[in-house]
């Protein structure tokens, strides 16, 4: 790496001088002096005022990025009452949502009129952007580099150029890294050597990055050397072939997570049948009472937000649990062996709870905030990215499913489970309390609703019609997998998620729905019983 | 007890009294809406035709579903789709009727049709001008829907809780497409804003009198078929397939065939009382196809005693009654309602009202 | 053995299920007109051999003929019904919703697809044919109760009348008296008795006694096999059968 940078950069290599020398803030923040020399903005000139900025990032207070990428975004600016100075947050009409720059807190609203704009143009601009990558280019957090990285392959002018080359010098973590070389190989794709070229269309053929697919299609028209052109249309096609690749990567992930709540659904409900021959068709709200709950969780400890989904998750099993308890020994234990008569009170019960939830919480939908560490996406290339709620569900559903498949093969009560669900007769023979098992396998079925219900929260809004919106759905499930079979429920949820969204840009969500049913009752002409038929009795019947 | 083998109906007490009442019905309501002067008390307002016409269409409804689950233990939660079908292609022929005389004024297209900018008319629409062509499509778009899905559902021997739940997916299947716009039936509104049927004024109370008697004559008369079924020996199959169709099979009767006739055939009753319902009300929109319609019209039937024919239209004058009054009066307690007497019907009450009135033996459960 | 044709051939007949062998290669004949039992220890076959009969379950190999021109391994269950074999199953299963009359009458001959059954009447000589089989199973006092109410000897003798109503050649009836009291096994006894001649009947029982009471020939099965065959005397004194069977 050479030092100095040659030719008409050295302007940007003295601005940037104190930052190369000395990558992170040697002195403690504090806040007033960075307060001071953010007042310094409201009466500088355009040149001053790059100098103001430079020293504002010296400052390395916590707020300096958001302050300067505020400034250059034209938001920031100071009361006319108290010359104080604000960043906007966002405008409603007139009144424009205010945040202090130090804290970055809500400052509340105030009148456009009572503000005056600290002002900027293109060259300031161009100045704060270049600051502001470096700054972040010298962060410590890996994803704020890459970040940076990212935001400047955008624009590549000279500066930015040197900037990157300088520090791929100096950065360690081999992403960022990479991200760098597929900056400069960017850049000199402009170069006037052919054989520079040629060496940066290699780089860039390992990207998977829609920008330097773009790039290197426009490459490809204008490029004058044939081998250049040669390499370029290569690699273009290479990146296609991965993005699609990625991309059905992706809707498999969305299908998955589709699928993930259709499995949490469908594992309650395929415990009811299975074992007891009953349809709960209460068991969406069942379902909905989980998600009021996390619900009521949340509105009950406003401050923790992040831990009272996890407290909703026991929380949600309890209610629906003992809901489901407290139906099958009042109403479904008169009904067995009467399918479709349970199907109907269960139908009855529904309405009733769905009444209860308007009554109680409004027929108004309710949002539940989605925690922190649940938010933002996980990043693993250029051409996926993975939302962290829909992993998390997946996840979570996995997890659910292995609890539940081992409770009912290791534990006693699971063995005593199986045992009611073969043979009631022989199991009652053998001393198990049947009816105990009947109400603690619906207060389990019942319960998974609940947890369901928990997960549901995170993707939708809360409402009374939570839960039909999504049990014919999981009916399907049941009845495609197999009515109660755990592991067809799996499957059978997995790929109609999965077949949703593969259809989904073809046919539009609606269609795709019809599809999926006409699809399934052609299935049933071939499998009566869904792909894992259950033997046994319950089978038997009707 | 063996009056069921008796063809008169002394032999059937309940459903003389059935078609003594619709006659009363049908010479009452005209008098008292037509000759009783409006200042009077006694005067049956256009609102109060309505009402009853729409009972005695939801009638036709709990007639066509306790035709298969009562007698044949087929229950569809699916059955207000072929209502709605029926409904829709009765739509079809009230919007052709209207002609010129939409917002848009297009002699051919709808309102809707012009609203999407369409510049034809879709080729199932053709036809639906003329009245006796869309009274063959009232029953045969039911009709044939049930046949398709019937010979599907019963060749792959669904039956029980399967098949109640595959025919709920169907009517929310067909509730999402009529949402639809491009379907091409007036998406989420709809048909309404109808002016005539035939020629006569939708908004007279003559023409609400008449509808409404044909309403009266279309009930009795499929009460009369349905109960020339099920009293056949065709009718103690389809009660034998009920009991045990394992067994019945056995006995060499084609189960699946017995099965797709009288779902076929109880399609067209919803059908033609979704036809009825819809110049009577005044509007046709997807809705009709929720899944909940359906299974409320399961209610009206086990409320009144699934397995009688009459118990099952008295069931849904019933709870409709019922209905009107309570979202009228207490808007909030109406779902409470409906779902207590769910779980009350089928835990005290297995054969409904008229089971609770009778003592009858040969038409239990 | 006579040369003359029989009502029913099975040989060589073999089923399997997960390698276990239901029927290995079993053989045997019914003659028209005779009553013929089968006894055997649990899992011998003889349920299997029913289902072979009547279309439930296909032999791995062997044929099953039924006279001389029947094929009953090509048709389906209602058409081996209509080509005159009629089984009453261990567990009676009469419409218990229906009427007895109503029972008979469902399973009386003739019509059997929807439309014809809409307009079919009950004529003078089918009502006759059903009179004469009430009279036969002695349930004409009850003839309008409903099948739920009936006592389990008499569920059993209505579902014999409804396979009389096919007036089948052949009936198959898996152990008709389990569960009768003494006087209901006697009549039944009675019942059986009288049916042969004009049928054929096969009869699966695990009760001595009544077997003795009414069989001319008895196959005992064991290990889907045919082990002994003859009077109930010459099968009693066999050395094999003892061993397997009686004398357990």
């Amino acid at each position: 790496m050479k030092f100095l940078p040659s030719g008409g950069q050295w302007v940007w290599t003295l601005l940037l001088a104190p930052w190369i020398l000395f990558p992170i803030q040697a002195q403690p923040p504090t806040d007033a002096a960075f307060l001071s020399t953010l007042g310094e903005l409201r009466e500088a000139s355009y040149s001053e005022k790059e100098t103001i900025a430079e020293r504002l990032s010296k400052t390395g207070h916590p707020s300096v990025r958001a302050v300067l990428t505020g400034f250059m975004e034209d938001r920031l600016c100071f009361r006319n009452s108290d010359r104080k100075v604000f960043l906007v947050k966002s405008n409603e009409g007139d009144s424009l949502n205010l945040a202090d720059p130090l804290t970055l807190k809500d400052a509340g609203f105030a009148s456009a009129d009572s503000l005056t704009k600290i002002g900027t143009n293109n060259g300031l601009r161009h100045v704060l952007r270049t600051t502001i990558a470096h700054f972040a280019l010298s962060s410590p957090d890996v994803s704020v580099r890459m970040e940076a990285v990212r935001e400047m392959q955008q624009s590549l002018d000279e500066p930015t150029v040197a900037l990157l080359r300088e520090r791929s010098g100096v950065e360690t973590n081999p992403g960022v890294k990479n991200e760098i070389a597929t900056g400069l190989a960017l850049a000199s794709l402009d170069g006037s050597d052919p054989n520079a070229r040629l060496e940066a269309v290699a780089t860039l053929g390992k990207s998977v990055s829609q920008v330097v697919r773009n790039r290197l299609a426009l490459l490809l028209e204008n490029e004058s050397d044939a081998k250049v052109r040669r390499a370029a249309a290569a690699a273009v096609a290479t990146i296609d072939q991965w993005r699609t690749f990625y991309s059905a990567i992706e809707t498999l992930f969305f299908g998955l997570s589709l699928g993930s709540v259709l499995v949490l659904i469908a594992i309650g409900l395929a415990i009811t049948f299975g074992v007891m021959g009953v349809i709960n068709m209460a068991h969406g709200e069942l379902m909905m009472l989980g998600a009021y709950t996390t619900y009521a969780v949340q509105t009950a400890m406003p401050g923790h937000i992040g831990l009272s989904v996890l407290v909703a998750i026991p929380a949600a099993f309890l209610v629906s649990g003992s809901t489901g308890v407290l139906l099958e020994r009042t109403i479904i234990r008169f009904l067995y062996g009467r399918p479709l008569e349970t199907l109907l009170a269960t139908f009855g019960v529904s309405l009733f709870l769905q009444q209860s939830v308007r009554s109680i919480f409004s027929a108004l939908n309710r949002s539940v905030v989605t925690p922190e560490w649940m938010s933002g996406s996980l990043r693993l290339n250029d051409a996926l990215t993975i939302t962290y709620n829909r992993l998390y569900i997946v996840i979570f559903t996995l997890l659910v499913f292995s609890l539940i498949l081992a409770v009912l093969k290791r534990t006693r009560i699971g063995l005593d489970i199986r045992a009611v669900s073969q043979n009631r007769a022989m199991a009652k023979a053998m001393g198990i309390r049947t009816e105990w098992v009947d109400a603690m396998t619906f207060g389990l079925g019942s319960g998974i609703a609940g947890v369901a219900g928990v997960a549901l929260s995170q993707l939708t809004n809360v409402g009374p019609n939570l839960g039909q919106s999504y049990i014919i759905d999981s009916f399907m499930v049941v009845v495609f997998g197999g009515v109660g079979n755990l592991w067809g429920s799996l499957i059978g949820g997995m790929s109609m998620g999965v077949l949703n969204k593969l259809l989904e840009p073809y046919a539009g969500a609606v269609l795709a729905k019809i599809f999926v049913l006409v699809a399934l009752i052609l299935f049933i002409q071939a499998r009566p019983r869904g792909l894992f038929p259950q033997a046994g009795r319950a089978a038997e019947d009707k | 007890m063996l009056s069921f083998r008796n063809w008169g109906a002394g032999g059937d007490r309940g459903g003389a009294w059935f078609l003594a009442v619709l006659a009363v019905v049908a010479v009452a309501v005209p008098v008292f809406n037509q000759a009783v002067t409006q200042s009077s008390p006694f005067h049956l307002s256009a609102f109060g035709i309505t009402l009853i016409g729409k009972y005695l269409c939801y009638g036709m409804l709990a007639l066509s579903v306790d035709l298969i689950w009562g007698y044949c233990g087929i229950l569809s939660l699916g059955h207000a789709a072929f209502f709605s079908l029926g409904g829709y292609a009765m739509g079809m022929y009230l919007m052709r009727q209207i002609g010129a005389r939409g917002v848009y004024g297009d002699p051919i297209l709808p309102d809707f049709m012009v609203f999407l900018n369409w510049k034809a008319l879709p080729w199932f629409w053709y036809g639906f001008n003329h009245f006796p062509f869309a009274l063959v499509m009232m029953a045969l778009a039911p009709a044939s829907l049930a046949l398709v899905f019937g010979w599907f559902a019963f060749r792959s021997r669904v039956t029980g809780v399967y098949f109640s739940i595959i025919t709920q997916a169907l009517t929310y299947a067909l509730m999402l497409a009529f949402f639809r716009n491009d379907m091409g039936f007036g998406g989420n509104n709809g048909f309404t804003d109808f002016k005539e049927i035939l020629g006569f004024d939708l908004h007279s109370d003559r023409v609400r009198v008449v509808l409404l008697v044909v309403s009266t004559a279309a009930l009795a008369a499929s009460y009369t078929a349905c109960r020339a079924i099920v009293q056949s020996r065709a009718g103690r199959v389809i009660r034998a397939i009920r009991d045990a169709e394992s067994r019945t099979r056995f006995l060499g009767y084609p189960v699946e065939s017995f099965k797709l006739w009288l779902f076929v055939f109880s399609a067209v009753i919803a059908g033609v009382g979704g036809a009825l319902y819809v110049p009577q009300v005044g509007i046709i929109n997807p809705g009709e196809f929720a899944p909940i319609n359906s299974i409320e019209a399961v209610i009206w039937v086990a409320v009144g005693g699934r397995g009688t024919l009459y118990g099952a239209i008295a069931g849904a004058v019933l709870v409709n009654y019922a209905k009107t009054y309570l979202t009228g009066a207490f808007p909030e307690v109406w779902l409470y309602v409906l779902g207590a007497l769910f779980v009350l019907v089928t835990l005290f009450l297995p054969r409904g009202i008229v089971g609770l009135a009778s003592g009858r033996g040969d038409e239990k459960r | 053995m006579t040369v003359r044709d029989k009502r029913l051939y099975l040989e060589d007949l073999t089923v399997s299920f997960d390698g276990f062998k239901a029927l290995n290669k079993l053989s045997l004949y019914v003659d028209p007109g005779e009553l013929l039992c089968i006894i055997g220890p649990n899992g011998a076959g003889k349920t299997t051999m029913m289902d072979v009969i009547t279309g439930k379950t296909r032999p791995d190999s062997g044929t099953a003929w039924f006279g001389r021109g029947i094929d009953l391994l090509t048709l389906t269950e209602p058409e081996i019904v209509s080509a005159g074999i009629g089984r009453k199953f261990q567990k009676p299963s009469v419409f218990e919703q229906l009427t007895v009359l109503e029972n008979l009458e469902l399973a009386l001959s003739g019509p059997r697809s929807f439309p014809k059954m809409l307009r079919a009447r009950i004529t003078p000589a089918q009502q006759e044919r059903i009179d004469q089989v009430l009279e036969i199973i002695g349930l004409s006092p009850l003839r309008a109760s409903l099948g739920s109410i009936l006592a389990h000897g008499q569920k059993q003798w209505l579902e014999i009348g409804m396979l009389l109503m096919l007036n089948p050649e052949l009936l198959l009836v898996d152990e008709p008296v389990a569960g009768m009291t003494p006087h209901e096994i006697e009549r039944t006894a009675e019942l059986l008795r009288s049916l042969a001649g004009t049928h054929s009947v096969v009869v699966v029982e695990h009760d001595m006694s009544f077997v003795r009471s009414i069989a001319r020939r008895v196959i005992v099965l064991h290990e889907g096999q045919v082990i002994a065959e003859g009077d109930m005397d010459k099968v009693q004194k066999d050395a094999r059968v003892i061993e397997v069977y009686l004398g357990v």
